[in-house]
This record gives C-alpha cells, sequence and structure tokens, in this order.
C-alpha cells in the first residue's frame, strides 16, 4: 500500500479539497508517484528546526510539546504541524459526543479590531450583519460569517466577538490567514476606515468540547466558573488572562480558551488532570462533519457562492442600504445548487469529489468520512436546486454507484443521531 | 515502534508476506502501515479466483481518514480472501498479522527473494 500518499493526500484532502480517490485516477496506481507528491511526511518535521522558514513550512503553536507528550502523530496542517490523532480517532470522537476532549486550535489566527470605524467596516466587510451583535445587547456575543470577493467566492469563514461598537475580536483559519489579513487591510485602506487591526499570534486556542467539557474545564480553572456559568452559547467574556467563549466546531456544549501563548501548557496539564482526552484533527473533522458544519477550502472556496454552500443563511440583505463586498454579485446571480447531507447505505466510504446522481441531476460530494456515532458513511453534497431531503440517490465510488439517501443537515446534535 | 515479526516478509509499499509450505502466498498489511492509516472502518477484497499482474492493486484499505490500495507482491491468482476481517475491519488495527486479507497462488517466475526481510522493512520505516 502507498502509505505516505495515502497520508499525503488525507492532509491535501483537508487542505485543498483533493480528494484521495481523484488522485489515484487521474495519475493511476503507480508506486511513482510518491516521488511526485510535495514532501508532507509524519516524521519529517523533527529535522526541520534547524532550516529556515522558507524551506520549512511547520510552524509549532505553545503546544508542540504538550503534543508529543501525549504521543500524538503530527502532520503538517496548513504549514502547521499539528496532531492528527493521538490513539484511536474513533476514541477521541466518542470522547467529545460523550464527555469531554480538547483540540489544540492555536494554528488559528485571533484578530483585534479597534477603532471608530470597527463596526462600519465589518458591515462592509461581512456578509452576516455585525448589527445582529448589538440588538441581541449579550456582551461577548459572537457571530459566524463568509467574508466574500466582490464576485461572491468565498475567501475565507470566520468567527466575530463584538466587546462594544469600537472592539470586535475576529478569529479566522489557519491556511487561509495570510489572505485574510491581506484583504482586511486593502479594505480598510480603499475606503480609508478609522480601524486598527492586530494580529495575536501571541495568543492560544483550546477548544474544550462535549457535555462534561464546561464542568471539567471549572474542575481545571475553578476561578473561571463565577464568571463563564452564565455565558449564553455562542458568546464570551474575558476573564483575567483568558478569553473564555461558549463556541465551538462539533456540535457539542463546551468553550473555546485563548489565552498567552505561555500559560498554555499549564491549561493542557490542568485539563489532562480534569479529564478531558486531547483529540486530534482527525476527529475534529469528523465531529465538524456530523455536525453539519463547513470545512472551508472543502465545502466552499472563493470559487463557490456561500448561497450554494449551504451558506444562505449566514448571509444577511436585509438592510437594502448595506453595501457588503460580495452583495451585487450574490444578487445578481441566485442560488443554483444546495448542499444536503448523504447518508451511504452500504459499507464503504464516501469522500470529497464524489459524483453523486439525483433523478434531477448530477452533483458531487464535498466532503465525506465514516460516521463515528452514525456507524456509517456520510458526506455534504453540492446537488440540484431541486433536490430535496430523503431522496434516494447514488453516488459513485471507484466507479461503482452505490446507493444513498439526503438528509437535511446535521446529521448529530448534543450527541444524538438526528439521521 | 511497529511491531515487524522476523518470520516474514515485507514489500517497500507496506505489505507483509507470508510464504507457504504449499508455495501460496499470505498477505497483509503492516503495522506501521496500520497505525500510520489509523482506525479501519472498510476493506474492500478482490474476488477469490482473481488474476492479478504483478504489482496490481487488488484491495482497498479505508480509515476513517483515507483511502489507500494494497498491492500484490507478485502476479497470480487470488484463491481465498479473509471474509471474516472484512466484517470486523477493526481487527486490522488490533493485529495486522493476524489480519490477513488475501492468499495469492504466485506465478511460476515470482521472485520471492526479492521481498525485503524484516531487518529490511525496518529501516526503511526508519527513513521515512
Amino acid at each position: 500500500m502507498l502509505l505516505s500518499f495515502a497520508l499525503a493526500a488525507f492532509f491535501k484532502a483537508m487542505l485543498s479539497s483533493i480528494d484521495v480517490r481523484e488522485k489515484f485516477s487521474r495519475t493511476g496506481q503507480n508506486q511513482k508517484i510518491l516521488h511526485l507528491l510535495p514532501s508532507i511526511c509524519i516524521h519529517q518535521s523533527r529535522h526541520m528546526s534547524h532550516s529556515s522558514p522558507a524551506s520549512n513550512p511547520s510552524l509549532q503553536t505553545a503546544l508542540h510539546g504538550a503534543h508529543l507528550a501525549a504521543g500524538a502523530r503530527m502532520v503538517d496542517f496548513a504549514g502547521w504541524h499539528m496532531p492528527v490523532n493521538y490513539g484511536s480517532q474513533i476514541d477521541e470522537h466518542h470522547a467529545v459526543r460523550r464527555d469531554a476532549g480538547m483540540f489544540d486550535v492555536s494554528h488559528m489566527l485571533a484578530l483585534d479590531l479597534e477603532g471608530f470605524d470597527s463596526t462600519v467596516w465589518l458591515r462592509a466587510l461581512l456578509a452576516n450583519d455585525v448589527v445582529r451583535l448589538a440588538r441581541a445587547n449579550v456582551p461577548g456575543k459572537a457571530l459566524y460569517s463568509c467574508m466574500l470577493r466582490e464576485d461572491g467566492g468565498v475567501i475565507d469563514d470566520l468567527i466575530v466577538y463584538r466587546f462594544d461598537d469600537s472592539r470586535y475580536r475576529i478569529v479566522v483559519n489557519a491556511g487561509t490567514a495570510a489572505k485574510d489579513v491581506a484583504w482586511m487591510r486593502k479594505h480598510i485602506a480603499g475606503h480609508g476606515f478609522n480601524v486598527s487591526l492586530t494580529e495575536r499570534r501571541d495568543l492560544a486556542m483550546l477548544a474544550v468540547q462535549g457535555p462534561k467539557a464546561r464542568e471539567k474545564t471549572w474542575l481545571a480553572l475553578p476561578g473561571l466558573k463565577t464568571g463563564s456559568e452564565a455565558l449564553l452559547p455562542f458568546s464570551g467574556a474575558q476573564i483575567g488572562d483568558i478569553f473564555i467563549g461558549r463556541t465551538g466546531y462539533t456540535g457539542e456544549d463546551g468553550f473555546e480558551l485563548t489565552l498567552p501563548a505561555a500559560q498554555a501548557t499549564a491549561l493542557w496539564n490542568d485539563l489532562l488532570n480534569a479529564g478531558v482526552r486531547p483529540c486530534g484533527l482527525g476527529a475534529r473533522d469528523t465531529l465538524r462533519l456530523e455536525a453539519g458544519m463547513n470545512l472551508y477550502g472543502q465545502d466552499m472556496d472563493e470559487t463557490v457562492s456561500p448561497l450554494d454552500s449551504g451558506l444562505a443563511w449566514t448571509v444577511d440583505f436585509s438592510d437594502p442600504d448595506r453595501a457588503f463586498s460580495g452583495r451585487a454579485a450574490l444578487e445578481a446571480h441566485p442560488a443554483t445548487h444546495k448542499l444536503l447531507g448523504v447518508v451511504l447505505e452500504e459499507r464503504g466510504v464516501l469522500r470529497a469529489h464524489m459524483p453523486v446522481f439525483t433523478s434531477g441531476g448530477t452533483g458531487e460530494t464535498t466532503s465525506g468520512s465514516f460516521s463515528p456515532t452514525l456507524e456509517k458513511s456520510i458526506a455534504f453534497a453540492r446537488l440540484p436546486l431541486h433536490t430535496h431531503d430523503g431522496e434516494k440517490i447514488e453516488v459513485e465510488i471507484r466507479g461503482k454507484r452505490l446507493p444513498a439517501r439526503t438528509v437535511k443537515l446535521p446529521f448529530v446534535r448534543h450527541g444524538k443521531a438526528l439521521v | 515502534m511497529s511491531k515487524v515479526p522476523s518470520e516474514l516478509k515485507y514489500t517497500d509499499t507496506h505489505e507483509w508476506v507470508r510464504l507457504e509450505d504449499d508455495g501460496t502466498l499470505t498477505v497483509g498489511i503492516t503495522d506501521h502501515a496500520q497505525e500510520a492509516l489509523g482506525d479501519i472502518v472498510f476493506v474492500e477484497l478482490p474476488e477469490t479466483g482473481r488474476k492479478l499482474a504483478d504489482k496490481e492493486g487488488c484491495a482497498t484499505i479505508e480509515s476513517v481518514k483515507a483511502a489507500s490500495d494494497v498491492y500484490t507482491p507478485f502476479a497470480g491468482e487470488v484463491i481465498a480472501v479473509n471474509q471474516a476481517m472484512a466484517d470486523a475491519p477493526e481487527s486490522i488495527n488490533a493485529d495486522a498479522y493476524a489480519a490477513w486479507l488475501f492468499k495469492l497462488r504466485p506465478a511460476a517466475n515470482a521472485d520471492t527473494a526479492a521481498l525485503l526481510d524484516a531487518a529490511a522493512y525496518q529501516s526503511a520505516i526508519a527513513e521515512e
């Protein structure tokens, strides 16, 4: 078996939506392909710390040593040396659905926004409307939004927290961070906005997720309990050095903790002692897939509209005077597809970019894997607009069409199967 | 560290091969391979009787995170497949050397001496 190939393709699939199978079929089953692949290798980065940043794409988070100590299998992810799993990724998945798990998400970038025009600028920059945050009247309220190009393509998806009308925090994906910041700075300069944007690479981020996540976080950090007990879902608060948000990417309750990088290992160890299980990128992917949450670069990117990516609910057209980037293009080009869940009815594993056949036309899976909760393979698929949930469809895997059905997303929420 | 039993032979594509007394070969994937793939959830086996070309991809292993092909070490005919393993794919994670995939009757010209011994495979994976 072409091991390095399989793993390299996996990382690429997570980053740039090139599927393992697609590459197989495009290149044929040829061992020589190994030499053509980018040198993504599980053990390589051990030797990389001596080389220059140009030849060494692997950045390390503050928790790098903690991952190695926990026995992580490390991979290169968006230029970062990150844990993909520590032991069984299925066990890690179940820990989050049934108890509590933690993820190092320090590769993502926090940006602090300050200035008189902050709200006006965000309203012009983002497809969702931050005015909703002020209206909610909950300090630290968070909003999920896409940031669009003028042609409607998705530059990134992000979370923005509002402290007040002049101060916000934005969290963006690791793989897109550089282009996001460049786009934002250009947008600020182009319109002469009075806002300052600060990249907070001095911070580490840890997501603690699961039905017991809050309880175990308070066990590890008793001082946080009073300030975070009343936090509503999708809001956050700064408590001393730690920004604590009741947010996540798993479909479970929990917190995302942002703190000075120097304090991250101590917090990690305290959470370990409180019984929180370390979980890698592998479990993070199956959890978000079950939870019906899009992954940038896979379920949407610069070439597709959010309206064709199951993200219409995040685009706010309600204020006719709000001319956000991408608005005109989205209004000129209504949705042509919808994103639905797919459950495979036979044994096998769905992956990204598999052809899908419906009675009303063809489509393609955008993400797929094995669902540990359902013990079946699941996927997202971009399908003709008139496709509805509950339809019998077929997915082509390695040249064979297998029966499947469409379902509403999510597949799983708060530990319970919904399909 | 992954296990590399000394009584088996290996390929550089991470299959193990047992040379049986009757001249047939039993093939599986190595402990190193199962560890790298992670939780295995599906295995597609060749049909018994299928004639394989040298180094042909003939089985597929799907873990949660990746799909990977398994290659026959030599041309030959598939004479048996391990259906019990396919019904419980996680058995490869539990013991990769017990969970064989298929048995092959190799063509007469199969050069079994070209397979890696345990020491050679051990150093091959150490270099990865």
